[in-house]
């Protein structure tokens, strides 16, 4: 009976233990910082006026449908939300007499939660930082949708063949020296691109600036472990659609859960290693035709 | 494992297909599969009610994440004989070994119909230079397909034996050749089978942790894969006392209370360890209080806790443990408990933004349906054909 009992406190601990271990660890969660070319772009919603040449610009760039949405009975291309033919939109917040356009597309993560999710590394960050799309390596799970705190990547819904929809950052124009679409057409400059930590003095050069008219904070210096899309905005900025998601970025709590589970794969192994003994030591044997544990046999 | 002790396993005999229940369980199978060809023909937008604010619907949080788990009585079991010696359960291994492969079959299969490409989902496997070992879903998808394999190594003894009665030379002669072998590497193959679903199924904890900013505070935990592991165990245990009542009942077996009665003490004990921690939890990141907002996570949280409690109560006491009718109910509670513990934490808890909702539609219902009833009609179909269930007389003394 006291081995039966030491081999059932093993046996529980073997099994718990991994799992177990594991929240303990995500305090030490690793922290990314963003790549020293990393570039991206800066939205201020004081410049904006809603005219939404960057979202046809940015439809074209990408060889994408042109979307009509609900506004002027579907006379114009504006679609109302980001989808399967819309990477990049403009939206109008308004409340007490108060009004803001706030510009949605990819954040560009400096610890994306998308790329964290994906199995074959479809969506990955690569040079400057930008989060980039390969197909080929794409199934369709999904599971970048369920990940981004952000709710940018679309699936294809209506094709037969489903793919992933997002901004690139314009990466095939950027290759070619020209600037990101929806930049190139803004005649307010109300969207610039340039190095993140460049368009990081900017930002702050123009709160400082206009104290009175800016929320004292640039969006995405920090937020969410900080994105390579800042905003500035005169309004706050959960009504503009961005979360208050603190400094801690989406993936580093799984990421150090699972690691400590998986470090080095030491731990399944070793797991394998204890459980085929026990299993082993427990297998049923000719000369004992009652098989497993035969003196527990007769309890009552 | 050994394929020499206790009551030998028979065959029951008889056909598959009769009675009503039976045909209404293959009319929806037919449903099913007649919804998984037009999915496949004209994508998910057309079938599902799926959308980019909740892209994963009732396949993946019934078919995938509750199916799978429900399907864990091979493995909750396995662990009692194999690990920690009770050899009295072995008589419940085969019939939980079944019903774990015919789970997991079909929980695979929904996976395929459910992401967008399902001709290239080889690639996972086979791209193994692009792996991202930081994705819980790549863990999730390779373990989930690896033990679909084992599941069937471990059930190859029971096909061998038959295969051993059969009228063709070479296959008995193959049959006997096979047996031993396959009864030598059994207790690595077994170790197998238990590493493998205590990998995903906590992984599959994991999968939702990632989506942490917009998972409710009552089920967004770094203890995720904690509960989901256990959970996944009560649910196992609570499948084998579930699937061993009714099989006894449906083919006029003896039944095993008293295995059953004595297996439900360590149930118990596992239900009161996930509540702990769950509730523990929840204490000391000061989220109980969520609890108490009498919005719709609210109340199926205070459910989830009921439904795990009550079986609780009922297997506390020694008495109400050696009634069938007890254990049944407690069986039922807890497999119900948690499946809406995992639905919850996949739909519920998941919020995309105000302007989302998701509510299946007719065929997404219609092919989980038939995914149910394809593995009932696979379950029966086996055990009528395959020495699976032991502690009859003889064969074939089934009615039905």
């Amino acid at each position: 009976m006291a081995t039966s009992r030491r081999q059932l406190l093993r046996g529980l601990a073997t099994v718990g233990a991994a799992t177990a271990a594991a929240p303990g660890a995500a305090r030490a969660a690793e922290v990314r910082r963003a790549p020293d070319d990393a570039v991206g772009m800066l939205y201020d919603t004081t410049l904006c006026i809603g005219c939404k040449a960057c979202v046809v610009a940015c439809a074209q760039a990408n060889d994408l449908t042109p979307e009509r949405g609900t506004y002027g009975q579907g006379r114009y291309q504006a679609p109302d939300d980001l989808n399967e033919n819309t990477k990049n939109i403009i939206k109008l917040y308004t409340e007490e007499g108060r009004t803001a356009y706030v510009k949605q597309q990819c954040m560009h993560c400096v610890d994306p939660a998308c790329a964290n999710a994906c199995m074959l590394g479809a969506l990955q960050k690569r040079e400057f930082g930008i989060v980039t799309y390969d197909a080929s390596k794409c199934i369709g799970c999904r599971y970048c949708q369920m990940a981004c705190p952000f709710g940018i990547p679309k699936f294809q819904w209506s094709r037969y063949s489903g793919k992933i929809v997002k901004c690139e950052l314009c990466a095939h124009r950027l290759a070619k020296g020209q600037l990101p679409a929806c930049v190139e057409v803004c005649p307010r400059q109300a969207v610039i691109y340039g190095r993140r930590t460049e368009l990081l003095e900017e930002a702050r050069r123009r709160l400082r600036e206009k104290p009175d008219l800016y929320v004292q904070k640039v969006y995405g210096e920090t937020d969410a472990g900080g994105t390579q899309v800042l905003y500035v905005s005169h309004v706050p900025f959960e009504k503009l659609g961005l979360p208050d998601l603190g400094p801690e970025s989406v993936p580093a709590t799984q990421r150090a859960v699972q690691h400590g589970i998986y470090r080095g794969f030491a731990a399944p192994i070793a797991l394998y290693g204890l459980l085929g003994a026990l299993a082993f030591r427990n297998r049923a044997r000719p000369d004992r035709p009652e098989g497993h544990g035969a003196g527990e046999e007769e309890r009552p | 494992m050994s394929t020499y002790t206790h009551a030998q396993p028979r065959p029951l005999g008889g056909p598959v297909l009769a009675g009503p229940v039976m045909k209404g369980l293959a009319g929806l199978a037919a449903l099913g599969v007649g919804v998984m060809i037009w999915r496949l023909m004209a994508g998910l937008g057309a079938v599902t009610a799926l959308n980019d604010g909740y892209p994963w619907g009732i396949w993946i949080a019934f078919d995938v994440v509750t199916g799978t788990a429900l399907a864990c009585g091979g493995y909750a079991i396995a662990l009692m004989v194999y690990i920690l010696n009770r050899g009295q359960y072995h008589p419940l291994v085969r019939p939980a070994l079944l019903t774990s492969a015919a789970g997991y079959t079909l929980a695979g299969l929904s996976i395929v119909l459910d992401v967008g490409r399902p001709w290239l989902t080889w690639k996972v496997p086979l791209y193994f230079w692009s792996w991202n070992l930081n994705s819980a879903l790549l863990e999730v998808a390779l373990c989930i397909m690896a033990y679909i394999v084992v599941l069937q190594v471990e059930l190859a003894p029971v096909y061998l034996e038959q295969a051993r009665e059969s009228r063709i030379p070479r296959l008995r002669a193959l049959a006997e050749r096979a047996l031993p072998w396959f009864g030598k590497a059994m207790p690595w193959i077994v170790a197998l089978g238990l590493l493998l679903p205590t990998m995903h199924q906590s992984s599959l904890g994991s999968l939702m942790m990632l989506a942490g900013p917009r998972v409710h505070g009552l089920w967004w935990t770094p203890w995720l894969p904690f509960l989901f592991l256990v959970s996944c165990m009560t649910m196992g245990y609570a499948a084998v006392v579930f699937e061993s009542t009714l099989s006894a009942r449906l083919f006029g077996r003896p039944q095993e209370t008293r295995m059953l009665g004595s297996l439900s003490g360590v149930i118990a004990i596992t239900v009161a360890l996930y509540l702990g921690v769950r509730l523990s939890d929840l204490a000391w990141r000061g989220k109980l209080g969520l609890a108490a907002a009498f919005d719709l996570p609210a109340v199926m949280f205070l459910l989830e806790m009921a439904l795990f409690a009550a079986p609780l109560l009922i297997l506390a006491s020694a008495r109400r443990r050696e009634r069938p009718a007890s254990l049944f109910a407690a069986g039922m509670l807890l497999m119900l408990g948690g499946g809406v513990y995992r639905f919850d934490t996949y739909l519920v808890a998941f919020n995309p933004g105000p302007q989302w909702s998701y509510f299946p539609s007719v065929p997404e219902q219609l092919m989980t349906l038939g995914v149910v009833a394809l593995e009932i009609l696979g379950y029966v179909f086996v055990v009528r054909r395959f020495p699976i269930l032991g502690g009859m007389p003889a064969a074939p003394a089934a009615r039905s």
